[in-house]
């Protein structure tokens, strides 16, 4: 687009012995540095990382064999979570009784709602304890929760999450970051017990999960 | 006869608009990338609904790919504390009688992640950077006890000592559960009980509990 001109053809002359100055363009023929430019763009756009990743703080108790360092769990305020493969989650709530009747199956969809309900109705059934509520009450203040009134009312409420051999670790995540949403303030992750795997194995093969 | 005559026009636009824009996207993209680091294995981390921000330094990073292996990786921050890393790989070599070189000691710094068992560590650190990229490494043994990573991670706190240190535990999404128990198992041992997991952010599902705390009432009161 842009050329040099060379001196010939200018055109006519003026007069005898008389030359002058040639008016350069100011024009600039941009092409190529636009070329470029976009070029370096999409260079930058392959190679950019724009999520800057984030982390999940994750607490873990001492392992410990003393029944009086372990936590106690109250049986009405209980709700055991499975992960079993391909995504699948079984939960039962309280103890898991002898025939497996409430030993249910759902979705990591699903669990939400599972655990809402949960958390709802242990809140309802709440029989105040002043002494156990107090040191709760007063936690949830100093870390300036603005609904600490009600901090203590799930206090019974406690989680346990058992992910077996085949859960990924996507799915621990997720349940932990389920945990998260939804608030609850107690769960522990424990390894899971052979019955409990064992009827995992049996429901997994009765739905036909690979 | 009069005729109509078509005005000429130029083909030459003018770019420079068209530059401005380009340039301003260019150092756009320029000022926000950061490049990754060279990594031996592709990971595709778990989305999490946490925001906190990772903060990469002084600490000791534990990888955990799609095909259950696991990679160790330490990173110190300043520049005065870089003899942690060589501190590092003394212990390893004394405790584990490896007979390392000079050359092989220092080589260990610029070894961005040690994915090999002790038994095959002297000769990973006797390649060259591109030679260890190119190879595949079958990771830190590993068991429910813990296995190697136990040894690493307590040579590690050996070497830190006195500075703070963190664990970061970077998982991809298929790899198994127990393998994940088996690193926590590792640092149990070794007294460690804080962990902070590397994910992806995501944003809370509406409806929840969360979602509410932090887009309805947001007034969450400053500590």
């Amino acid at each position: 687009m842009a050329s040099i001109e060379s001196g010939e053809d200018s055109g006519h002359k003026k007069g005898p012995g008389v030359k002058k100055a040639k008016k350069l363009s100011t024009r600039v023929d941009m092409t190529p540095m636009v070329d470029l430019g976009f070029l370096l763009i999409t260079f930058f756009v392959f190679t950019a990382t724009m999520q800057t990743p984030t982390t999940m703080d994750l607490n873990m108790p001492k392992d410990t064999q003393k029944q009086d360092e372990l936590t106690q769990v109250k049986q009405s305020g209980a709700l055991t979570i499975l992960l079993g493969k391909d995504n699948q989650v079984y939960y039962y709530v309280g103890e898991l009784k002898p025939d497996a009747s409430n030993f249910q199956q759902t979705t990591f969809k699903g669990i939400r709602d599972v655990i809402i309900k949960k958390k709802q109705e242990v809140i309802d059934n709440y029989v105040p304890s002043p002494e156990d509520d107090a040191k709760i009450i007063e936690r949830a203040k100093e870390n300036g929760d603005p609904n600490w009134q009600n901090a203590a009312k799930d206090r019974d409420f406690v989680v346990i999450i058992k992910p077996d051999k085949d859960a990924t670790y996507k799915n621990a995540v997720d349940i932990l970051d389920e945990m998260t949403i939804n608030n609850v303030k107690r769960f522990a992750v424990v390894k899971i017990a052979d019955t409990e795997y064992q009827l995992i194995q049996k429901t997994e093969e009765a739905a036909g999960v690979k | 006869m009069p005729s109509v005559k078509m005005q000429r026009k130029s083909t030459f636009t003018d770019m420079t608009p068209f530059v401005d824009v380009a340039f301003l996207i260019l150092t756009f993209f320029i000022m926000a990338t950061k490049f990754k680091p060279p990594e031996p294995v592709e990971i595709t981390t778990p989305n999490s609904v946490s925001s906190a921000a990772l903060e990469e330094d002084d600490a000791v990073m534990i990888t955990m790919d799609k095909d259950n292996k696991v990679y160790y990786s330490v990173s110190v921050a300043s520049q005065d504390n870089q003899g942690i890393i060589t501190d590092i790989i003394n212990i390893v070599n004394k405790e584990q009688n490896l007979n390392l070189t000079p050359e092989e000691i220092a080589n260990f710094k610029k070894t961005p992640t040690i994915g090999v068992p002790f038994s095959q560590l002297k000769s990973l650190l006797d390649m060259s950077q591109e030679d260890q990229n190119k190879q595949v490494q079958p990771g830190i043994p590993v068991d429910t006890t813990g296995g190697q990573l136990t040894y690493w991670i307590q040579y590690s706190k050996q070497a830190f000592a006195g500075y703070p240190l963190k664990y970061l535990v970077k998982g991809d999404n298929q790899a198994k559960y127990p393998t994940f128990d088996n690193i926590l198992s590792a640092l149990k041992r070794n007294e460690q009980f804080k962990y902070n997991l590397i994910t992806s952010p995501e944003d809370a599902p509406p409806g929840t509990e969360l979602y509410k705390e932090r887009h309805e009432g947001g007034a969450k009161p400053a500590k």
